[in-house]
């Protein structure tokens, strides 16, 4: 640079040198081109100036713009909430219930995508089921972010990968997943698709507080403590394969069985057809898919008769050596209440109960009276709402103002609508030593369940109806419940449901209700049979022929998975002595 | 290499030649065809045509881009001038032919069709203009006789007209400021410059009145209101790029911004190869403009000293403005990045540009003997002789 300076200089001064006296006006002119080049110098300077402030502006924009976030999208959940883990559940023996496994789920940026129908033909090829026109709608909209399809399988992911489409993508999720499918439908529940419990236990644990953890941002992903139910899977699947098979030889409508612990109030199995299976949630909502043990209310027809013994025996108004006359039905209010199995003659107690007469039953709350009979149904949790962990339970239902007629209906079950597992929780109270203890899903041991129970009938009273159970099943409607070994011992119930206003005499519900070993009854089984027909070779579809030998069934199956121990002999014998 | 000693075309003008420069624009050719491997296979796509399309024809370009520059360098100043005489006929002539035979495309008449390509001549104009301008500036300042000036405003509203009646107001805006720099540099009076300025700016207001579509820009980029679809789009790219770029081929922005293998190129090198490139591009250009300027202010004679200045900011305007509307700084404008951006006709004419800046900045170590330079500067100049 020095030395082009310098080279300039010197040709200037070459210049300067040229003698004036050659030509004046080349001096000007020489003078004129130098002024000029001198000045073109400087605003050439300018420019350099301009042009080097425009570039820092530039440099400087872009430095500005590498400080710069990208806009982040509101609607986006954070990672953390898809990844937020539910804790497992499992059944009493450590099987898995219910589990988070880990998915994606496809979303698309549509302000990123140019060409919806090729977007969309693209992903039809791995997801055919997608629907064109939601999917046009939502890729065509300025938003910035929509789901397209969620929780997709690893094999569906890579596949959308390989197709390499621009302006979607893919966020990992947690997906519960239910190993056993329906088995526990209606006990486990399910989860939205945002992972929130819905229905059943899962949704008991969000309300535990998980929810108001959610809510206040602190999931977290790590694995949970599991929660352990009371459920026995085994127990569960063989009562749900028994009801599947009555549902199809009986062809009711529905069917539903719970197996209780009748000294701690678990519940051991709960089944309810037809279910769900809750990896598919849109099941749920399909009709008839309610969980009918906890969630539907019926007539219980004469299995109720079994409480209205209880009663009249714990009033101390009734022994079991009294009769009544059944010779005649009963004529009130333009009803005529008459007997099934009709015998038209004087009928002791345990006779009222084994030939299910609704006249004996009828005459034995009478001497109770209406309000006494009203006061003890309502001790016994029959009209009031169950507590218990599952969301879905129904009110009990009863009529506004107890008549005379009510009285004698609700004594062999109708005019009162419970719930099964109600039912059961009731029953096990009048054969346990006369201990009503809440049902629950989570396990809970004798010591614990003494500290909610409550007596609420005396313990001879028990002893009778733990007698008059067995004999039912010896000698009356219950004997296809019988297994031997187990001494089972139960009631029958074969209620005429309500057809257009009017009780019609084909349409029944079926119930039995039994507990096994009858002399100390570990657990008791409610079986109920919706609608059934007559099975091939049988004339009738009393609860005897259809709900008595799934009881069986499951009784036989699962007695020892329960830890019932078999004993054939004395055992008899000394109940029969005993009351 | 070749030696010093050597004395032969060849080695005159690899001797002479501005190595830094004529490395630089090669350097640019190389890293535009890189970039189209990244910015115009989402266009294509768009058309339905060849993925590469883009790229083949960017491919298809280079060489006789780099053939006619390199070319070009070879020539004298005078030779430079004669040829820009000619390519300026040419252009105008087509520019004219373009407004009868022409074909339409988005709105304006620009380009025409021959032999398979699709030619718009106001590139091949602009180097061409710029060069006689800085001629004619230089006659009148050696000969304020002469009105070169005057002819060089005359030549100018030619411009304008055929420029403004296509339109093409980008063109139109790069080539008034180059010229006005070139007016500038030439020694224009600052009276002339501040009447100039507002006329400049009394143009502009009137543009904006006249034609909506440039209303409406301006409008958008002052309210940032409206369809900002492209700007948004460049920024987000810019932004998404952050530092280090999200590497080749790693840009999603890119395929949905609309002319990204041509005006906004800038914003498709910045999302895939990281802002501190896009400085690095910057640098380069800015570098260019300076030396080129410098070039300017050492040379002895005025018509190659405003030559270059002229064609160096040439160059260098219309990065500032490619660069200023990628960053929304500037309202959008279509402006090629020049050497980078895809285009047959752009490239082959910053090509020109850059060839005849070679020719003009190569040292002539016989102008600098003094007796020849005197000769050569008091040698009657006339308009015959060009």
């Amino acid at each position: 640079m020095n030395r082009l300076l310098k080279r300039t200089r010197q040709r200037l001064r070459r210049r300067m040198g040229v003698p004036r006296s050659a030509s004046g006006a080349a001096i000007v002119v020489d003078g004129a081109r130098k002024s000029s080049g001198h000045q073109t110098r400087n605003r050439i300077i300018l420019v350099m100036i301009g042009v080097c402030v425009v570039y820092a502006v530039i440099a400087g924009r872009l430095v500005q713009y590498g400080f710069r976030d990208l806009a982040t999208v509101a609607s986006i959940a954070r990672g953390s909430e898809l990844l937020a883990s539910r804790p497992d559940l499992l059944d009493r023996n450590g099987k898995v219930l219910a589990t988070d496994i880990r998915t994606v789920s496809l979303y698309a940026q549509p302000h990123k995508i140019t060409d919806p129908d090729e977007v969309i033909e693209a992903l039809a090829t791995v997801l055919p089921e997608l629907d064109a026109r939601t999917v046009y709608r939502k890729l065509r909209s300025q938003s910035q972010f929509q789901w397209l399809r969620r929780q997709l399988t690893p094999k569906q992911q890579s596949e959308i990968l390989a197709l390499g489409i621009p302006g979607v993508g893919f966020r990992p999720e947690k997906r519960r997943f239910y190993p056993g499918g329906p088995t526990a439908s209606h006990i486990v529940g399910h989860v939205n698709i945002d992972n929130k419990g819905i229905a059943g236990m899962e949704k008991y644990v969000d309300g535990q507080g998980l929810a108001d953890l959610a809510a206040a941002g602190l999931t977290i992903e790590q694995q949970l403590e599991p929660v352990r139910l009371s459920v026995d899977l085994r127990v569960q699947h063989i009562v749900r394969d028994e009801l599947a098979a009555a549902m199809q030889r009986y062809q009711a409508i529905a069917a539903g069985a719970v197996v209780l612990n009748a000294k701690t109030g678990e519940v051991l199995a709960m089944s309810s057809l037809p279910d769900y299976d809750p990896n598919l949630p849109a099941q749920a909502l399909e009709k008839d898919r309610l969980n009918r043990m906890s969630a539907g209310t019926y007539e219980m027809g004469s299995t109720f008769k079994a409480f209205t013994t209880a009663m009249a025996l714990d009033s101390g108004l009734v022994t079991m050596e009294d009769s009544f006359d059944a010779r005649r039905p009963i004529r009130i209010a333009g009803h005529t209440i008459s007997d099934f199995h009709g015998k038209h003659r004087v009928l002791t107690v345990p006779e009222i109960f084994i030939y299910s007469s609704n006249i004996g039953t009828a005459r034995m709350a009478d001497v109770v009276g209406i309000e006494r009979q009203r006061d003890f149904l309502t001790r016994i949790g029959l009209l009031t709402r169950m507590q218990t962990e599952l969301p879905e339970v129904t009110k009990p239902s009863q009529p506004k103002v107890w008549k005379k007629i009510n009285s004698i209906t609700i004594s062999f079950g109708h005019g009162v609508a419970t719930t099964p597992l109600q039912t059961a929780m009731s029953a096990a109270a009048m054969l346990n030593g006369g201990l009503l203890i809440p049902p629950t899903f989570l396990p809970r041991s004798e010591a614990e369940a003494q500290t909610v129970a409550r007596q609420v009938i005396r313990p001879e009273t028990s002893a009778a109806m733990r007698y008059l159970m067995r004999l039912n099943v010896e000698k009356g409607s219950g004997r296809r419940a019988e297994v031997p070994g187990f001494r089972v011992g139960g009631k029958t119930g074969t209620a005429e449901k309500v057809v257009n206003g009017r009780y019609s005499s084909d349409v029944r519900f079926n119930a039995f209700l039994s507990a096994f070993p009858i002399e100390n009854p570990q657990f008791v089984v409610l079986v109920i049979i919706d609608e059934p027909k007559p099975a091939e070779g049988q004339k009738s579809a009393t609860a005897g022929l259809n709900a008595a030998p799934t009881v069986k069934a499951i009784i036989r199956r699962s007695a020892a998975l329960l830890g019932v121990r078999p004993s054939f002999g004395e055992g008899d014998a000394a109940l029969l002595v005993s009351y | 290499m070749v030696s010093r000693a050597e004395r032969g075309p060849i080695s005159d003008w690899f001797w002479t030649i501005d190595r830094y420069l004529l490395a630089i624009f090669v350097i640019l050719i190389g890293t535009g065809f890189m970039l189209s491997f990244a910015a115009s296979p989402g266009v294509a796509e768009r058309l339905d045509i060849d993925n590469l399309h883009f790229v083949k024809r960017h491919a298809l370009f280079i060489f006789p881009a780099l053939a006619v520059m390199i070319g070009l360098s070879f020539l004298s100043p005078r030779q430079v001038r004669r040829g820009a005489l000619l390519l300026l006929a040419l252009s105008i002539a087509m520019m004219v032919f373009t407004q009868f035979y022409g074909f339409e495309a988005k709105g304006s008449r620009r380009w025409f069709a021959i032999a398979g390509f699709s030619v718009q001549p106001s590139e091949f104009l602009k180097p061409a203009f710029i060069v006689i301008c800085a001629w004619l500036f230089s006659e009148h300042s050696r000969h304020p006789d002469i009105p070169g000036n005057l002819f060089a405003i005359i030549l100018f509203g030619i411009v304008v007209a055929l420029l403004v009646a296509q339109p093409d107001l980008g063109q139109t805006i790069l080539v008034a400021i180059a010229w006005g720099t070139l007016f500038f540099m030439a020694g224009m009076p600052w009276f002339w410059i501040i009447l100039l300025a507002c006329a400049a700016i009394g143009l502009f207001v009137s543009a904006y009145f006249v034609f909506p579509h440039v209303a409406g820009r301006i409008d958008r980029f002052l309210t940032g209101e409206g369809d900002t679809h492209q700007v948004d789009t460049a920024r987000e790219a810019i932004v998404r790029g952050d530092w280090l770029g999200q590497g080749p081929g790693e840009g999603t922005i890119k395929r949905i911004l609309p002319d990204s293998h041509t005006d906004f190129i800038f914003s498709v090198a910045a999302e895939e190869f990281g802002i501190i490139f896009c400085l690095v591009l910057v640098l380069v250009f800015a570098y260019i403009v300076l030396r080129g300027l410098s070039h300017a202010s050492r040379e002895g004679d005025e018509f190659t000293r405003l030559a270059i200045a002229g064609l160096t900011m040439l160059i260098g305007l219309q990065s500032m403005i490619h660069i200023g509307v990628n960053l929304e700084l500037l309202p959008a404008k279509g402006m090629t990045l020049p050497l980078i951006s895809y285009g047959g006709s752009s490239m082959l004419a910053i090509s020109i540009t850059a060839g005849f800046l070679l020719a003009l900045t190569r040292r002539n170590p016989e102008k600098r003997a003094t007796g020849r330079q005197e000769s050569y500067h008091d040698a009657p100049l006339g308009a015959g002789q060009v």
